[in-house]
């Protein structure tokens, strides 16, 4: 099923499946080892499962690692190994084999190669391959000449790769810049002239600049704007609830109330917190909504407004306690324990749109350095679930309580999480999913997962 | 606490403004670009002003002879148009220092290193950031076709024949074409620029800096210039029409679904391949598009705008509970916020994503709503905040936009289908002490 949280979704009368394209894309890598390749294949498959396109990544290194069960050293890559050779030419039609079936038995919309495919020839047969099944292609090529960044590649992400588990941090980079200079006398980049009709973008030197060529459609526009706002640079975000609200004691969800006592005891208490941690050039964010401008208030910082990150509207909802909800609407408050991801509240919004509406506020995120968001507990679900790769289905039961900090640090190819509870008593907001989402089940069975409240 | 802007443009409020730059040979689409991305940054709120070069030019020099104005040779010719040049430079600090600006596009061939270097350093003695938008394409047509149309109409041709004005502009490409430098990979990698090769094909994009030359870069690398037409029309008339009531998800009335048909029949009729139909999410567009039986994508975004506690009210009942609230709205209707609803301004962020599919697109039949189809008019349209909320959008009307020259020819084809008047224009009297009366008095009338 393809949600419906990216920009538009098809709705074809006879058709219960909305589609967004008509073809399947390939997304094909290219570029030396420890270009990046694999930090973007993750990152930008990550952001495409959020926004709704189905896509996985198919990692070459794992399917060779599969057949060669054991890494000796870097001669395995050497151009003149043909026995290697053989191997790793079998492991590419193998994952393309698995990327066919991807589209045609899973419903897959993009896959991400993600292979070196450094020779003009490897290409060639890739896109052979798009073409006899009607694939849309469109290359990302990674350069970097920079030293520096190419070390730290390595010992970021390669050191520890099950190549080497074996050998120290010293033999592993010298084995790996052997293993890079195999691959530099084939390496052909992709060629303004000869290459001219092919789709890609290449990115120099970690984003200070991007050349694009020939953007077909929509998505290809998007994982463009996607690829040239994401950035290295070290920094965490921090995300937060607001303080507790005078609603969140009454156990009634949404309004616009301001904060507890307690909530204004969080709210000095996130202040001295976040001066401790002493953030270089920290952005703090809130809502429009007084609960999340009142936390902000107290750090006695600058701060900026997002609409987008009011919390989810629950409609006719608003303000009810869930025992209210139970009540006047039985069969929504079963409905959307059925499937909490996509279920509207009338005249209120799903999951699923508050992602659609958060996306511009990921996009800044992704170009920002130290940020604080002070936001509400499903928004907070919803950024989570990005960055720590969520499925829909987790997405609405992530645990958000009120009064933690979340400090999120990207490490390696994914984010190191870190909670801080700031030992302020907040009441609990979260409702599991109770055990019977039938229709016909009794106010108890559906009250049951109800946290405490006055 | 900073002021509260809803959406990510704010973000970028950095404290510098922005100089946007064009550089290219005449003729490569430097004024369309500076036009259109102007239209679209004030459109998102980001109050922004074009300074064509060309037309200090024209104001200095009062009759264009030929294209001998131009050649590098000419020193009195030069000295005017370093003078223009300066002018124009001097009108963008007037505008990004004391008038509230925040970009400003400096719209000129720009096609030397020293000119560059000029702006440059203009730009850094007054603490503004520097984007250049180069345009460089040799293609032979797209050129001819631009010289058609958009110089040939210009002042400096009005006494020419077609043949003389083509052959005196392709001799003005000529004299810059020695001393062009265009922005170089190696020598100028310190810069921020995007350059867009042959239409869009292809683009060089260098040192983004910050979120608005982001979203710059995002929106040119979306725009294209294929001819088509985008037909913007309202869902047939709803049961909520004929009482008088906004909002809601009513379904259509019996003229609303006859609009529906001869919707139909009038697309069919206008013969467009690949048509695109986009609705918004509510019974009454969907019920419309419905009749047209071809695919259509629904949109949320393109839903009508929420009007909260007001939702489903008729003006009088608005009046009758909140006389207050009606009063500010009239006093601003853009930035108005029905309580626990929208505004206008709300609403433009919202469609943002959906300007950028139009351009993306080709033929496009939108079918949406009220206050949804002023806004995206405004944008086609280039109108102000003040003018968006009260542009005129009846029902059962569709308006036919197609981008010529500049901007955008629209014709306006009424169904002849009977539908009731849903546009209350401005009153008089907006003072929230006003008689009920005063308030209601420009209510069309309804059931």
């Amino acid at each position: 099923f393809f949600s419906s949280s990216f920009v538009l979704i098809v709705q074809y009368p006879d058709s219960s499946r909305p589609q967004f394209t008509n073809s399947p894309t390939m997304i094909v890598m290219v570029g030396l080892p420890a270009r990046g390749k694999t930090y973007i294949s993750k990152k930008l498959t990550r952001y495409l499962n959020w926004i709704g396109v189905p896509t996985q990544v198919f990692n070459l290194g794992q399917y060779r690692r599969e057949a060669v069960k054991s890494y000796k050293n870097y001669e395995f890559f050497r151009p003149d190994n043909e026995e290697a050779m053989n191997i790793r030419r079998a492991c590419a039609l193998n994952a393309l084999k698995d990327i066919a079936n991807y589209f045609a038995k899973e419903q897959g919309q993009v896959a991400v190669f993600d292979a070196t495919n450094t020779t003009r020839e490897r290409r060639g047969v890739i896109i052979s391959f798009a073409k006899e099944k009607g694939y849309k292609v469109f290359f990302i090529e990674s350069i970097c000449d920079d030293p520096e960044i190419i070390e730290a590649n390595i010992m970021e992400v390669k050191v520890s790769s099950p190549d080497y588990e074996n050998c120290d941090k010293e033999e592993a980079l010298e084995d790996f810049l052997k293993r890079i200079e195999c691959y530099k006398t084939t390496y052909v980049s992709l060629d303004d002239e000869s290459d001219r009709h092919l789709s890609y973008i290449k990115i120099f030197n970690v984003g200070s600049r991007y050349l694009v060529n020939r953007v077909q459609d929509h998505i290809q526009s998007r994982i463009v704007y996607y690829l040239m706002n994401i950035h290295v640079t070290p920094r965490s975000i921090y995300l937060s609830r607001h303080g507790e609200s005078e609603l969140n004691l009454l156990g009634r969800i949404g309004g616009d109330s301001g904060l507890s006592s307690q909530g204004k005891k969080y709210a000095s208490t996130l202040s001295e917190f976040i001066r401790d941690q002493a953030i270089k050039d920290l952005k703090v964010w809130t809502s429009h909504m007084k609960r999340t401008i009142q936390t902000a208030e107290a750090l006695g910082v600058a701060y900026e407004q997002w609409k987008a990150l009011n919390e989810i509207d629950a409609g006719v909802c608003e303000e009810m306690t869930y025992e209210e909800i139970q009540e006047n609407y039985p069969e929504e408050f079963a409905m959307r324990d059925q499937d909490k991801y996509r279920y509207r509240y009338p005249k209120g919004e799903s999951y699923e749109d508050l992602v659609h509406r958060l996306e511009p506020v990921i996009m800044e995120l992704e170009r920002q350095e130290n940020v604080l968001v002070i936001c509400h507990q499903a928004v907070m679900r919803c950024l989570l679930a990005y960055f720590l790769d969520k499925s829909a289905d987790e997405l609405p039961y992530l645990k958000c309580p009120l009064h933690t900090v979340l400090r999120l640090t990207p490490v390696a190819y994914g984010c190191k999480i870190e909670p801080f509870y700031l030992n302020i008593k907040a009441v609990n907001t979260h409702r599991e999913k109770p055990v019977n989402v039938d229709v016909t089940r009794m106010p108890e069975e559906a009250l049951r997962t109800v946290p405490e409240h006055f | 606490m900073m002021n509260g802007y809803s959406y990510g443009m704010e973000i970028c409020m950095t404290n510098c403004p922005t100089l946007i730059v064009t550089v290219g040979l005449p003729a490569r689409g430097k004024t369309y670009i500076s036009k259109k991305l102007t239209r679209y940054l004030n459109w998102i709120g980001v109050p922004t002003k074009e300074f064509n070069v060309g037309q200090y030019r024209r104001e200095c020099v009062k009759i264009y002879k030929s294209f001998e104005f131009f050649r590098p040779d000419n020193e009195e010719g030069l000295k005017i148009r370093k003078q223009c040049a300066s002018a124009a430079l001097n009108d963008v600090r007037q505008y990004l220092t004391e008038e509230g600006g925040q970009v400003a596009v400096f719209d000129a061939t720009n096609t030397t290193r020293e000119r560059r270097e000029t702006i440059n350093r203009f730009a850094e003695q007054n603490g503004f950031k520097v984007f250049f938008v180069e345009s460089v394409c040799e293609d032979p047509d797209v050129i001819a076709e631009n010289i058609v149309q958009v110089k040939l109409g210009s002042p400096d041709y009005t006494h020419c024949n077609t043949e003389q004005a083509v052959e005196d502009f392709m001799k003005r490409i000529k004299c810059y074409e020695n001393s062009y430098q265009p922005l170089d990979e190696v020598l100028d990698r310190e810069l921020s620029f995007i350059k867009i090769i042959d239409v869009g094909r292809r683009y060089l994009v260098n040192q983004v800096q910050d979120h608005i030359q982001s979203r710059i870069v995002y929106y040119l690398m979306n725009i294209h210039i294929t001819p088509r037409s985008i037909y913007l029309c309202r869902h047939g008339e709803s049961e909520l029409n004929v009482r008088g009531r906004i909002g809601g998800d009513s379904g259509l009335t019996a003229r609303g679904k006859e609009f529906a048909r001869c919707l139909g029949q009038f697309m069919h009729k206008q013969g467009i391949s690949d048509l695109k139909v986009w609705t918004s999410q509510m019974k009454r567009t969907i019920q419309t598009a419905e009749a047209l039986g071809v695919p259509y994508e629904q949109w949320k975004a393109l839903n009508e705008i929420d009007a909260g506690v007001c939702e489903e009210l008729m003006y009088e009942e608005i009046q009758q509970r909140y006389p207050l609230e009606f009063a500010l709205r009239d006093q601003d209707k853009y930035r108005y916020r029905y309580p626990k609803g929208e505004s206008y301004e709300d609403l433009v962020q919202r469609l943002e994503p959906v300007i950028m599919e139009l351009e993306r697109q080709e033929n496009v039949l939108v079918i949406c709503h009220q206050a949804v189809m002023r806004c995206l008019l405004a944008y086609f349209l280039d109108k102000t905040a003040e003018e968006l909320p009260y542009l005129k959008c009846p029902l059962h009307s569709v308006l036919k936009l197609t981008p010529v020259a500049y901007g955008c020819k629209v014709e306006r084809i009424s169904l002849k289908v009977e539908a009731v008047n849903t546009h209350r224009e401005r009153p008089e009297n907006v003072n929230v002490h006003r008689t009920a009366e005063d308030a209601l008095q420009t209510v069309p009338a309804h059931l």
